[in-house]
């Protein structure tokens, strides 16, 4: 098991945003979420990787628990230095891209390496530059991010996460915040890492994607898991009238 | 009627000239302090462990509330009663470095807080730790944003180091000063110093105006 979220709840000041969720990724598993916007789905992701840190239940991730809060009992939260470590391990891409824009893109992949897992920088680099090839970006190893496209610019950033050598990949959103002609290559690398066995969680609006690549869908809303099975099932014959409402309004 | 004398102005140039020595010496110093004081209350400010966050906003409040003026004087004439003696050079410096630090302390907590919050998620999610974060991703790219505000308040230190001619510190003020007293031309020994600031202010300003062009360009 990659990971364990046993009765998650989160919220933000009075904004309950996680209610009673909880899910487990298998190794090698595609997990795909979706949901309307403010859901919760991108919640959940963070969560994983503590971005967020939930208000009530538990975390497991690698067999490590990473917080338990259950009402009545001992809070555990794992400490700072062990969750940069945990980190390390859970790749993550933003739909923002969020790349370093001081960097060039080589630097980009290899600054973490160097200074977090503490790779020879020449080593480093080497393997930056086959990441950059692996995302078809061979050619932009010294351009800056604000040189390229969004589409390059989101693919560079998930070199950057690969570089780490991740346990899990968690996108949130992906390719919401590109132009639509720049969606494919974006996809596409995403499906490749998928075949290639890579543990994957992806928040995502991209429907095909979901049905093509998942193992496994998962519909949320108002900050529940309303329901979850294989892309036959969910696309195919969803149980929950609220799954049916949102596909027919997404797929129209 | 008397008239503007120039000069006298050219005699007494050379002295005015030796006088400055003092005054570039007194602001780089507290430029390079006030800025290492500033980013350590920078950080200690936007940390998150409270007894950091209060020393740095108390530090703050303390010299960016209490004039300059009365700074000097506390340190150079009020320490000495409690046995801590400066000489005026040292005052000066301790004094103007502590104050710059506070102002440059919110410079840089704001240029730091004005990157984007993807920034720091993002380091944080390749296992970075805060301070890997905060010196890898987050001030090599708040530098350029803190160029006009750090000119700025570079500008105003060196105008603030003739504060420092009131613990008798010699520097161009103070020497303008005995001069006026020495020369009875007050006028002509004032504008003389007056015109010394504007020439350093305006040699820093084109400095930090190269620096802005050549940090746009980089990217």
């Amino acid at each position: 098991m990659m990971v364990e979220l046993k009765q998650i709840y989160k919220s933000f000041g009075t904004l309950e945003v996680l209610k009673d969720v909880s899910l487990t990724i298998e190794k090698g598993e595609v997990l795909v979420i979706i949901g309307p916007s403010g859901s919760g789905k991108s919640t959940l992701l963070r969560c994983i990787n503590q971005l967020e840190k939930i208000n009530q239940g538990e975390i497991i991730v690698t067999g490590q628990v990473v917080a338990r809060k259950h009402p009545g009992e001992k809070e555990f939260v794992l400490p700072l230095k062990q969750v940069y470590k945990l980190r390390e391990k859970i790749g993550m891409v933003f739909q923002r891209f969020n790349l370093f824009p001081h960097m060039k893109a080589v630097r980009n992949v290899a600054e973490a390496p160097i200074h977090v897992a503490k790779v020879p920088k020449k080593e480093a680099y080497e393997r930056a530059c086959q990441m950059l090839k692996k995302v078809g970006l061979s050619d932009k190893e010294q351009a800056y991010p604000a040189h390229l496209s969004g589409g390059q610019q989101q693919r560079l950033a998930i070199a950057r996460a690969l570089a780490m050598e991740p346990e899990i990949m968690l996108f949130d959103e992906p390719t919401s915040a590109l132009d639509p002609e720049l969606v494919g290559e974006v996809l596409q690398v995403m499906k490749d890492l998928a075949k290639e066995g890579m543990t994957m969680a992806v928040v995502t609006h991209e429907m095909s994607f979901a049905k093509d690549v998942a193992d496994r869908v998962i519909f949320m809303d108002e900050g529940r898991i309303v329901e979850q099975g294989t892309p036959q099932e969910i696309f195919g014959q969803p149980t929950q009238e609220r799954t049916r409402t949102f596909l027919r309004k997404i797929l129209n | 009627m008397n008239t503007f004398d120039f000069e006298i102005i050219i005699e007494r140039f050379p002295i005015f000239l030796k006088a400055t020595i003092p005054t570039i010496q007194l602001t780089l110093l507290a430029i390079t302090f006030g800025t290492i004081i500033g980013l350590i209350i920078a950080l200690m400010k936007i940390s998150q462990k409270k007894p950091l966050m209060i020393i740095g906003t108390f530090y703050t409040w303390i010299f960016r509330g209490i004039p300059l003026l009365v700074q000097l004087f506390i340190i150079y004439y009020g320490l000495p009663s409690i046995g801590i003696e400066f000489s005026p050079r040292e005052a000066a410096a301790l004094g103007l470095s502590l104050c710059g630090g506070a102002y440059i302390a919110e410079i840089i907590r704001a240029g730091i807080q004005s990157i984007d919050k993807g920034q720091m998620e993002a380091a944080y999610s390749l296992g970075m730790s805060w301070e890997q974060a905060m010196f890898r991703v987050i001030i090599p790219q708040s530098l350029k944003r803190l160029i006009p505000p750090m000119g700025n308040e570079f500008i105003t230190l060196l105008k603030d180091t003739s504060l420092v001619a009131v613990i008798s510190m010699v520097e161009l003020l103070r020497t303008a000063q005995t001069q006026a007293s020495a020369t009875f031309k007050p006028f002509e020994m004032y504008v003389t110093a007056g015109f010394i600031y504007l020439m350093l202010t305006t040699l820093f300003t084109i400095l930090f105006n190269k620096l802005e062009e050549r940090l746009a360009l980089s990217e």
